[in-house]
């Protein structure tokens, strides 16, 4: 079991900001993961409080009272001492399905012209990797992933727009994403994905978590409109396989 | 049933919040200015995180159709009950027909309004807190009814509060934020020394100043962020998140507002004028 060099520091009085080595590295992602397994199963109950993991740092938040800072600290420096090999919830793969049709792939023309790749290659390209969610934040359902290759690599729209359009995937710098409602963004937009990524009437809004990874696969507009009435009115299957590191 | 017949500016119910969602990228919500939320709740004797109407700038016009007990603080508004004025922090009885109609905004910029055990909006996500996406819409709209239990008979222990008004204050307590060690001299002399102007962009997501400090080049993974969390951003620009903020952000925190200071900010407006103390 590797043990990283982690800084604890207070982030006001009801939360702790622990930090892990400033890197986009999956080996310190399942290690963030572990250790917050381990604090909710032996140590913080759940109910009382909340984390929130992105990246390399995990967030642990505390309503109730303040915190005790320095004891808190000494406790959790012990107890990511004692971190040891677990077993993490379990983790998936998930399937996403997006159209790509240029209906929807509004900005599809002109990053295949920044890149120099036909739209065909742009659309193989994406879906033949595994993306990482390193993070859920920003908007509700919002995924930061990780694991875009270089040669998607293309810059934010200068101008952004005022309107982004519900389950719209984009392209902006290193990252890919969806967006999970309408709002204003810059990203390069290049398909739609027909299921909803945050929904409020389910009791888990947003079945991704931090730790899971997505793959995108290309759809046809008709299998998109069929998928998106299919999850409107419930009976749509999300495709997930397990996922062990 | 309340039916709000004018629903003013921008007119919210909100109660303490929804939790257990933020690593699923949902915002808190709730009461902005917590404090005086808590004061209307308590002299009706209501849990403290019952939900209350928050009234921003602009209040409503309200007609109540069963008799129940009603409480507002926070900014000052000439409100009157069937036209007669009514003051703050005080338990007002209504009956069926009674119309309660807010006037001239005086002091501060967010009001609240509780009714005897709260209103009994459909809890989303475990809050009654408006919020969109979350909730349909993240304000009320006029001719809507909003649902509560009829109260006739209700002794208040206390019948008003003479309360240390969070309107007064403009000095925001501040702690070190994740990121303090990175300000320079230059930028801690600013912060400390000077007096910051509300921007125009303000709402329950986030507040911003019209000043600016000196920039910066950090560029840091995304990670969490909180209610109160001061951002600078590389021009300098400096944004306080609110309780609609969002829960990851990217720019430097160099500072956590203290509770009390998100609630003092709430009552804020355009032109107002505020300072950061560290404690």
């Amino acid at each position: 079991m590797t043990h990283y060099s982690i800084s604890i520091r207070p982030f006001g009085i009801h939360a702790v900001l622990i930090e892990w080595p400033n890197e986009v590295n999956e080996a310190i992602l399942e290690n963030i993961l572990q250790f917050q397994n381990h604090l909710k199963t032996s140590h913080l109950g759940e109910e009382e409080w909340e984390m929130i993991p992105a990246y390399n740092s995990l967030t642990l938040i505390y309503r109730k009272a303040p915190i005790n800072f320095a004891e808190f600290e000494e406790q959790l420096k012990t107890w990511y001492a004692q971190l040891e090999e677990t077993s993490l919830p379990q983790r998936f793969i998930w399937r996403l399905p997006v159209c790509y049709d240029l209906e929807f792939g509004i900005d599809l023309n002109s990053v295949s012209e920044k890149l120099e790749k036909d739209i065909a290659e742009i659309i193989k390209l994406h879906t033949s990797y595994t993306y990482t969610v390193y993070g859920i934040g920003f908007l509700p359902g919002f995924m930061y992933l990780g694991g875009l290759p270089s040669s998607l690599e293309v810059p934010r729209r200068a101008e952004p727009r005022l309107k982004v359009k519900k389950g719209s995937v984009g392209l902006a710098g290193k990252q890919t994403g969806i967006y999970p409602q309408e709002s204003p963004g810059g990203w390069n937009i290049i398909g739609s994905c027909s299921v909803s990524m945050f929904d409020p009437k389910k009791k888990e809004p947003c079945f991704v978590s931090v730790g899971d990874k997505v793959q995108f696969y290309s759809i046809t507009k008709a299998e998109y409109d069929l998928y998106k009435i299919e999850g409107e009115v419930g009976i749509y299957k999300l495709e997930k396989t397990k996922w062990d590191a | 049933m309340l039916k709000v017949l004018k629903s003013g500016l921008f007119t919210t119910i909100q109660d303490a919040g929804r939790f257990g969602y933020l690593n699923k990228g949902v915002p808190v919500a709730g009461f902005m200015d917590t404090a005086s939320a808590h004061k209307v709740n308590q002299l009706l004797e209501n849990a403290v995180d019952s939900a209350v109407m928050e009234i921003t700038m602009t209040g409503p016009t309200l007609e109540f159709d069963s008799p129940t007990f009603i409480c507002i603080g926070g900014a000052k508004h000439s409100v009157t009950l069937n036209n007669n004025p009514i003051g703050h922090f005080q338990v007002h009885k209504v009956s069926p027909g009674d119309i309660v109609s807010y006037g001239k905004l005086e002091k501060g910029f967010r009001s609240y309004l509780a009714v005897k055990n709260g209103f009994k909006t459909d809890k989303i996500l475990g809050s009654r807190s408006l919020y969109a996406p979350v909730t349909p819409k993240s304000h009320l709209e006029d001719s809507e009814t909003i649902p509560y239990d009829s109260c006739e008979v209700f002794f208040p222990k206390i019948v008003e509060l003479k309360v240390d008004s969070v309107l007064d204050n403009k000095v925001l307590n501040v702690s070190k934020g994740p990121e303090y060690e990175l300000l320079g001299d230059k930028q801690l002399e600013t912060l400390f020394f000077q007096d910051f102007t509300i921007a125009n962009e303000n709402d329950r997501m986030a507040y911003q100043l019209v000043e600016h400090v000196e920039g910066h080049k950090v560029s840091m993974l995304t990670s969490a962020t909180l209610p109160g969390t001061v951002q600078l951003t590389p021009s300098g620009k400096i944004m306080i998140l609110m309780k609609d903020g969002q829960t990851t952000g990217g720019y430097p925190r160099i500072f956590q507002l203290s509770d009390n200071a998100i609630s003092i900010l709430a009552q804020k407006k355009f032109g107002d004028t505020i300072s950061f103390k560290l404690t």
